[in-house]
């Protein structure tokens, strides 16, 4: 049972800015089981963080607009590479970071 | 409907500010204010109400620099807060982003649930279940000449075009009035299904026709203790409209010409509806918005805005350069009624006696964006 869904479901690591830890009850690294379509199809990074949201409601709307685009001042790195959009692949085992940019006082 | 006077009464100020919400709780002389807070530190809060219908319902309307809009909701006077599963954002196909929600505003009495919440840019949205999910007014956000009214998004102020003064007339919970400082007053009927400009009479000198139906610049417009009149003040001035009128009277030409008619905030007494108070700024080249001169002063009129009068006593004399936004002045249903407001500067002033002299009762807080006496 275990295998299977091991197969069905890609493990990805979220780190998470301290802004949005409230969600995550002050966890900083949480991991989220995402379905996957296909074996071969890594799930989209709008996938990671449907999955997110699932586990920690409310998040994703503080993170990507109403519109799928990811808010102005919020980078998110699928491991070192930034990632433009909601379409960019997530492969299982990978670490995606949240951060989140202030500046002034 | 004019409200029943409370001489003895504590009053609670709920201020919201660029760096999260405080509370101001008097004694029942409103003679000491105990401060409280900050909740949502580091969130900016453009608005907080109480329901005035239960009594216990607070809702928040927050942003940070970063994180996207939402609303927080307390049924239990602010002890424990849940955030709205589903806060206003307009529609996929509408293509626009919500930045922030600026204005919320109970329903009608009739309505328990109802609330309705103004955003920048520039949309209307109604909750049916206490702010816990919102959704579109499709009859405004989607009305066919709202684009000619407002404008593009890009086109309205540095902050943000807001939606605010969202009034619900207390006779009849289908009657709604909006004010948009790009595009002007607006009435609907029916409940929010369709809309018309309402704003004869009112200047607009920043445009090319200094007189239009629409495009107007209303910073607030409030009902009088009589829903039959409101009150406007605007980037051109301050204005009156006696119901069932359509068109709207210049009630700024008694305010010293040094000082003006321009402001943000305008409140209304909440049994005469023939008093007034406004919190004039500077209006003049490049719009500085301090107060005129550096001398802060409150303007209130018992004549329906036929006249006004000074009132500092207690502000400071010279070099105070802060001012008012339009949802940081308040009015609590005393008898004499106490008026409050907060400064850009991070203060509150309180008066108990209708104006006439006031006291600061906070300082130091970060920038108030709102202040409400409930």
């Amino acid at each position: 049972m275990a295998r299977r869904s091991s197969e069905v479901a890609a493990i990805i690591h979220i780190e998470i800015p301290s802004p949005l830890r409230s969600y995550t009850g002050g966890e900083s690294r949480v991991r989220v089981a995402v379905p996957l379509l296909a074996p071969e199809a890594p799930p989209t990074l709008g996938g990671v963080l449907a999955a997110l949201d699932n586990l920690y409601h409310g998040m994703r709307f503080r993170i990507v607009d109403e519109q799928g685009r990811i808010r102005p001042h919020i980078r998110i790195f699928v491991g070192r590479a930034v990632a433009r959009d909601l379409r960019t692949l997530v492969p299982s085992g990978e670490t995606v970071m949240i951060v989140a940019a202030l500046s002034g006082g | 409907m004019p409200t029943r006077p409370a001489s003895a009464r504590n009053v609670t100020l709920l201020v919201a500010t660029r760096k999260g919400l405080w509370t101001l709780a008097s004694d029942a002389a409103r003679r000491t204010f105990k401060l409280a807070g900050p909740h949502f530190l580091g969130h900016v809060v453009h608005h907080a109400l109480r329901d005035p219908r239960d009594g216990k319902t607070l809702l928040v309307a927050a942003r940070t620099g970063h994180l996207g809009p939402t609303i927080f909701r307390s049924t239990d006077r602010g002890k424990t807060w849940k955030e709205a599963t589903k806060p206003p954002a307009f529609g996929k196909s509408e293509g626009r982003v919500v930045d922030h929600t600026f204005w919320l505003a109970p329903g009608h009495a009739s309505q328990p649930g109802v609330w309705y919440a103004g955003t920048s840019p520039q949309g209307l949205f109604r909750s049916e279940d206490g702010g816990t999910t919102w959704n579109g007014v499709d009859g405004f956000n989607r009305h066919p000449q709202r684009k000619a009214w407002c404008g593009d998004d890009k086109d309205g102020t540095p902050d943000g075009p807001k939606l605010h003064s969202i009034l619900v007339d207390p006779r009849d919970a289908s009657h709604l009035y909006i004010a948009m400082s790009s595009g002007g007053v607006f009435e609907s009927t029916d409940a929010g299904d369709d809309w018309a400009p309402l704003n004869h009479g009112v200047r607009a000198d920043f445009l090319p026709q200094p007189t239009p139906e629409f495009g107007h610049d209303p910073h607030c417009v409030r009902f009088s203790a009589d829903p039959h009149r409101l009150y406007q003040q605007n980037h051109c001035g301050l204005y009156r409209l006696d119901r069932p009128a359509t068109t709207w009277t210049d009630i700024g030409g008694g305010m010293p010409k040094a000082v003006g008619a321009i402001g943000l905030p305008l409140v209304a007494h909440p049994r005469d509806p023939d008093t007034i108070w406004n919190f004039p700024m500077d209006g003049t080249d490049v719009w500085p918005r301090t107060s005129p001169g550096g001398r802060p002063a409150v303007f209130r009129s018992r004549s329906a805005g036929a006249s006004w009068t000074r009132h500092a006593k207690g502000l400071p004399r010279a070099q105070a350069w802060w001012t008012v936004k339009r949802q940081a002045m308040s009015v609590d249903q005393g008898d004499p009624v106490g008026v409050y407001f907060g400064t850009t500067s991070g203060e509150v002033w309180a008066s108990r006696d209708e104006g006439g002299s006031w006291r600061a009762i906070a300082r130091y807080l970060p920038e108030i964006y709102a202040v409400e006496a409930v």
